[in-house]
């Protein structure tokens, strides 16, 4: 699975980072990136989390 | 306190500080998102009340329509002119939270790293020590308002100790911030907050200045944008921002989350069993009792949604209700702590989105694990009143519960 984070429309809730820290990192300025170039399969399940859990659909999937 | 006269028609007359949508909000909010999901008011202001998740985003967004140079849901003499915003000094509000880009944009660059997720995690060991410091006080008496001598304790001072400021005057921050929040409706007593606050900010600049530390206040001071320092205005209302910010709104979170557990004794017993929920049951609660409500201003005559909206007109940005709404969320009625799907929008939404919500999702988080941790029972006291704050934060502000 590959999942991107649009920076267009991050606005730095940062629950990502708070449901998939493995996955998802965020910087000083509210900016979530995707810190890993493919999720490992345990870690799919996470991945659509955060997904469902962003306030601002910025979150999508690339490719399962 | 105002007198507020009885709200006949919500659809066309509502009230935020009608003492029953103070007691219960919810069943209102479920009545109008049916029948009209956008009400409105003439009482203070002309101000229109978007009650669905997709209404209150999609105004979240629209920036260009919906200005948050106003953003107070009581009007004030700011209403009237911004430069009057609560006092002297003060001619650029309170920016980020009272601005529009550009300002909006770097000043709350100035801001956010100070709460970033990597900086919250370094506050942790003071809140914790901080709650396990005010339980020790009251752990033994087998009885304790949670709201006065617990949720109101703990925010206040990890704000100052982030600000550089005295925790010793916590009650005096609190007392101020409340006459600027929660009694804005009282002329005399908001006016007596703000200028307590910027007063007191005005003494601490000037000291910073000459003898600088490494807190907030001293790095708003240093601080160079464009090779030019910030403009004193500024700084003053970024300094009573934070505070103002950081103060009511997570000790209502705070005060309300055991409000629930107090009277869920089978989602206290579950929290106590599976600390591992933690993440999902603060966003949960979040998500359920949301404090904040925010207002706009409309920029220029628009129809949104059937609504003729008129330039000037407030609009309330009803966060908790958007939060409640059946369209975004299955059951939201039902606080569900291990709620997998939860795009809530407690903390805003947009540009706007609080600077402080690493900092606020942490004090939650930490003063209920705190909390259970010493008092894993207990139940809010018999026959005793709880009081709700509301307009702009909502939350228990009387909380009487007994132990065991």
């Amino acid at each position: 699975m590959k999942i991107r984070v649009d920076p267009d429309k991050c606005q730095g809730h940062a629950r990502c980072y708070g449901l998939a820290p493995e996955i998802f990192d965020v910087d000083d300025y509210g900016q979530a990136s995707v810190i890993v170039d493919e999720v490992p399969p345990e870690l799919e399940e996470k991945a659509r989390l955060a997904v469902a859990n962003c306030p601002e659909y910025a979150i999508e999937i690339v490719s399962e | 306190m105002t007198h507020i006269a009885p709200v006949r028609d919500w659809a066309s007359d509502f009230d935020v500080m009608d003492p029953r949508y103070l007691a219960d909000p919810f069943s209102i909010w479920d009545e109008l998102r049916r029948t009209c999901p956008i009400p409105h008011t003439d009482r203070r202001k002309s101000s229109w009340m978007p009650l669905r998740y997709d209404d209150v985003t999609a105004i979240a967004h629209d920036i260009e329509h919906f200005s948050s140079l106003k953003v107070a849901v009581i009007p004030g003499d700011e209403d009237e002119d911004p430069a009057n915003f609560e006092g002297p000094n003060l001619e650029y509000g309170l920016p980020p939270i009272s601005s529009d880009p550009p300002l909006h944009t770097w000043t709350r660059r100035l801001l956010l790293p100070w709460f970033s997720h990597q900086r919250v995690e370094s506050y942790i060991p003071l809140t914790r020590e901080l709650c396990r410091r005010l339980l020790d006080g009251f752990a033994d008496d087998g009885h304790a308002d949670a709201a006065a001598d617990y949720a109101q304790q703990i925010p206040v001072r990890v704000i100052a100790q982030i600000l550089g400021v005295s925790p010793d005057l916590s009650d005096t921050f609190t007392g101020w911030v409340r006459d600027v929040l929660e009694f804005a409706d009282d002329a005399e007593r908001r006016q007596h907050g703000a200028e307590g606050l910027l007063n007191y900010f005005i003494e601490q600049l000037e000291y910073r200045r000459q003898n600088p530390g490494d807190d907030l206040l001293s790095e708003l001071l240093r601080t160079e944008v464009d090779g030019q320092p910030v403009d004193d205005g500024i700084v003053l209302g970024m300094a009573a921002l934070v505070l103002i910010a950081g103060v009511d709104t997570t000790w209502s979170a705070i005060g309300s989350s055991l409000w629930h557990l107090a009277t869920h004794p089978d989602d206290r017993k579950r929290m106590v069993a599976e600390p591992e929920l933690w993440p999902t049951a603060v966003e949960e609660l979040l998500r359920a009792y949301s404090p904040v409500t925010m207002a706009r201003e409309v920029t220029q005559d628009f129809e949104y949604s059937g609504c003729p909206m008129k330039a000037g007109d407030k609009v309330l940005m009803n966060f908790p209700a958007a939060n409640r709404d059946p369209e975004a969320f299955e059951h939201p009625e039902m606080v569900q702590l291990d709620r997998a799907h939860n795009r809530h929008v407690a903390f805003g939404s947009g540009i706007h989105r609080c600077a402080g919500s690493n900092l606020a999702r942490m004090e939650l988080q930490v003063a209920l694990e705190e909390w259970l941790e010493r008092i894993p029972d207990f139940s809010v006291a018999k026959g005793s009143e709880i009081t709700w704050a509301g307009g702009q934060v909502r939350g228990p502000r009387i909380l009487p519960v007994v132990f065991g």
